[in-house]
């Protein structure tokens, strides 16, 4: 470690103040510090501080992740076989959708961070973690045929648009990654709708139709899948979202961690159900009619809800405000899933639609606990007077 | 007796270096010193020149904001160096004790003759007025006020902080006296103290006692008063430490002024942790005497507590309130994947990506690392954790930021003083300076309301 920690100084050296390539330090202390946490000691302050930082909240996240990207990754290639109809074993399937889906992780991961280095030593501040669960997520919220020039595409639309235009990590209105897919979505709709593109090379594959369960809905057509497989996930999808179980699971590390917010993930979970079974009763057409639980494991919802509602910096910041930005992404959700057919994908529109109004649901929340304050600094007055 | 208070939002940082219920005498100092650095937002004006003599109680420089208020000095002897920094500001004001023990003797009536008026007059002239601070702001107290309530906290919850009722256990006549004295300047004097055990504050006269539990900052004076007596736009709350309610009991039984600091000496560095009778200003060597600290790394000197005291060096000297001196060893160190979940469990964390709460019992060693890097604010709702307080504190911290002071005074500044903060600071993703950031909004709400 000493040896690694002398090299990795000498290495730095022409980085350091006032030496050749200062202004490149940003770069070089991004990689250091994924190795070593700095012997960075506190000046103002508190003099001791606790173990947390971005790193480790980000890299929670990214484990919260993982067991919905393995599956999805086996999906992929378990879609494929079966329709294609060939035999396969697990390993199979897994290859498959990792030759599928790796490229698009790497794609997403240099063009983002490429850029937010570019930044980074253009403000002269250091990178930001922030980047390593958007361009996770962004490729985990894809169709799996989507070409790779249309992820990069997205991925710089996203971080130079939605993120460092609004001022870099912390100041952006919109979920980047959501941002990212909003944004194909509309450019490149013949790739990212229909019922060719859920499934791996189903285009070339002339077989059965690899539609979403919200596609098939919205067209009128039965749903042919039981309650359990749409919430194990062997279904068509965008490639991380189809299993309820396996976001469920990163669900709970995000909550008992403390890094998601279980309020934003409750109240989304009630508007939804609530709103699905409101329209259950009513029923006057076949998504309608889709059972309430129904909606809460078919689509993005359940992925949605976990690991794009909860970005704390697009989302509300006060604990009352998250309740009512969780409880409204939910209603909006089968809102819009159910009103709008064109974009079965409701979620999607949901989340970015009230990340647009957090923060006005946090005014409300702050103007109240201002008003409260000044309503006793006023009766306080009479009484002295 | 009033409803007790019990605190749920919080985190008491669980430290080894606890000071043995032991009370010595502090090796004899030679220099003392008043450092005006002490007194939030105030400019000393100098009344004593290098080379004076000065009694016990003899004034050595005044507020400029206050001319009233006196700063005097702990002990007799020469005022042998008068510190200046930049811009020639004053740092200390050092005198070196003679064996003559002289002091100014002041005349003091009986108490029950006195009025307010000459009460405040007795406590300016001896140059006691300084222990009495004020809400908001935490600066000293205007004797111009009336103020709403008077709060002396005998509860403590900082890291390693003291037990006023061990510590005080020889002065309970002039703690009486104190509160006899403070009693007269206000109809509401509170005094808060634990409440699962009380020593002998509950048997005090004269004040409204008030039991408190819970976590830090419980044991924090504003925390109490937001729930007790929330300050309003133009009310003023007063403060008094407890062992400076002991001094000015000990003047108005004396005559003279008291400059008793009971200090006790901890942190993981310290070999054995204790509690000194020290005077105000004494230096921080004759503390350090006979003390067995661990210098196989650098320590750091926190006058005052591991969250929100201030950094000093061994050579200085003792800060005019505190009765807690701290030295832990700083954290100037790398650690290869510190930054991975559920790695370094033997730092205390409030975030249950550690497992560091699984050993919540255990007396933890911590250093002054950082603990990360500094970034831009992307985690919600920590600090709420951290905060028992009717106040939204990221946004009272942004407004502070943008030096709005609409905004500042409608989020409630008039009701927190930068040490609210300190658990802020401390349990901060992002690594902000939320002290700092409240320190400076609090300055400029004096510079632009006064």
């Amino acid at each position: 470690m000493n040896f690694l920690r002398k090299t990795l100084d000498n290495i730095k050296k022409p980085f350091g103040k006032g030496e050749k390539y200062e202004r490149f330090a940003p770069a070089i202390n991004a990689f250091d510090t994924f190795l070593f946490v700095p012997n960075h000691t506190t000046h103002k302050g508190a003099h001791v501080r606790d173990a947390v930082d971005l790193k480790r909240t980000m890299v929670t996240v990214i484990i919260a992740l993982l067991p919905a990207l393995v599956y999805g990754i086996y999906n992929t290639g378990y879609q494929y076989f079966i329709q294609t109809g060939e035999a396969f074993t697990f390993l199979d399937a897994f290859i498959h959708g990792a030759w599928k889906i790796v490229p698009m992780i790497a794609v997403s991961y240099i063009v983002g961070l490429t850029i937010e280095f570019i930044f980074a030593i253009y403000r002269g501040h250091e990178v930001n973690e922030g980047y390593l669960v958007t361009g996770l997520l962004i490729p985990m919220i894809m169709p799996v045929d989507i070409p790779l020039w249309m992820v990069a595409i997205s991925v710089a639309f996203a971080v130079l648009i939605a993120k460092e235009s609004f001022g870099g990590t912390g100041m952006n209105i919109l979920n980047p990654a959501l941002t990212a897919r909003a944004f194909a979505f509309f450019a490149y709709p013949t790739y990212m709708s229909g019922n060719k593109v859920w499934v791996s090379e189903a285009s070339s594959v002339d077989a059965i139709s690899g539609e979403t369960i919200l596609g098939s809905l919205a067209a009128g057509n039965e749903v042919s899948y039981s309650f359990f497989e749409m919430f194990q996930g062997a279904i068509p999808g965008s490639i991380a979202e189809t299993s309820t179980l396996w976001v469920a699971v990163g669900a709970f590390i995000l909550i008992a961690t403390g890094v998601g917010s279980w309020r934003i993930i409750a109240g989304g979970i009630g508007g939804a159900a609530v709103m699905g079974f409101l329209f259950n009763l009513w029923g006057a057409n076949a998504l309608m009619s889709f059972d309430w639980m129904n909606h809460l494991v078919v689509g993005g919802f359940a992925f949605g809800i976990v690991f794009m509602a909860t970005d704390p910096v697009s989302a509300a910041q006060t604990n009352r405000g998250k309740w009512i930005y969780g409880i409204l992404v939910g209603i909006f959700c089968i809102l819009i899933r159910v009103f709008n057919p064109a974009y079965p994908e409701g979620v999607m529109l949901a989340i970015l639609l009230m990340n647009v109004f957090a923060p006005t649901i946090d005014h409300y929340v702050i103007e109240a606990n201002i008003n409260r304050r000044k309503k006793r600094w006023a009766t306080a007055q009479i009484k002295t007077a | 007796m009033s409803k007790d208070i019990r605190i749920r939002k919080g985190f008491n940082l669980n430290l080894d270096g606890e000071a043995d219920k032991i009370l010595v005498d502090i090796h004899p100092s030679k220099t003392f010193a008043l450092k005006p650095g002490d007194f939030f937002s105030t400019t000393p004006k100098l009344l004593v020149k290098e080379g004076a003599k000065v009694e016990k109680g003899t004034p050595l420089f005044f507020a400029k904001e206050n001319p009233r208020v006196h700063f005097v000095s702990p002990v007799s002897g020469e005022v042998t160096a008068i510190v200046r920094g930049a811009k020639r500001k004053i740092l200390e004001v050092v005198v070196t004790q003679d064996d003559a023990a002289a002091a100014v003797k002041h005349e003091i009536p009986e108490l029950n003759a006195l009025d307010q008026e000459q009460i405040k007059e007795i406590l300016l002239k001896a140059g006691a007025w300084p222990f009495i601070t004020q809400r908001p702001y935490g600066i000293i107290a205007s004797p111009e006020d009336t103020p709403k309530a008077i709060f002396v906290s005998t509860y403590t919850s900082a890291p390693l902080d003291v037990d006023y009722d061990f510590l005080l256990k020889n002065n309970k006549v002039e703690f009486q006296k104190g509160i006899d004295v403070l009693a007269k300047l206000t109809e509401n004097l509170t005094l808060t103290a634990d409440a699962s055990f009380k020593g002998f504050f509950e048997k005090i006269d004269n004040a409204n006692i008030v039991g408190v539990s819970g976590l830090h900052p419980a044991g924090n004076v504003g925390v109490q008063i937001h729930h007790l007596a929330p300050i309003n736009a133009g009310e003023r709350v007063w403060v008094v430490n407890p062992e400076d309610v002991v001094n000015i009991g000990a003047l108005f039984t004396t005559g003279e002024f008291s400059a008793q600091r009971t200090v006790a000496l901890v942190g993981s560095s310290v070999g054995n942790p204790q509690y000194y009778k020290a005077t105000i200003g004494a230096s921080i060597a004759a503390l350090l005497e006979g003390a067995k600290i661990d210098n196989a790394q650098p320590n750091r000197y926190i006058n005052g507590d591991v969250l929100s005291g201030t950094a000093t060096a061994p050579d200085n000297y003792l800060g005019y309130y505190n009765n807690l001196f701290s030295i832990i060893p700083e954290g100037n160190h790398y650690r290869m994947f510190g930054w991975l979940p559920f790695v370094d469990n033997n730092i205390p964390s409030m975030s249950k990506t550690s497992l560091s709460w699984l050993f919540g019992k255990r007396k933890a060693k911590v250093n002054t690392n950082l603990n990360g890097e500094e970034r831009a604010l992307v985690v919600t709702g920590e600090m709420e954790k951290v905060l028992p307080m009717d106040i939204y504190p990221m946004q009272l911290i942004k407004a502070c930021m943008v030096e709005d002071i609409e905004r500042m005074e409608a989020l409630g500044i008039y009701e927190v003083v930068p040490q609210d903060f300190a658990l802020v600071d401390y349990s901060s993703t992002s690594k902000i300076e939320a002290q700092d950031i409240i320190k400076q909004g609090i300055e400029l709400m004096i510079k632009e309301e006064g």
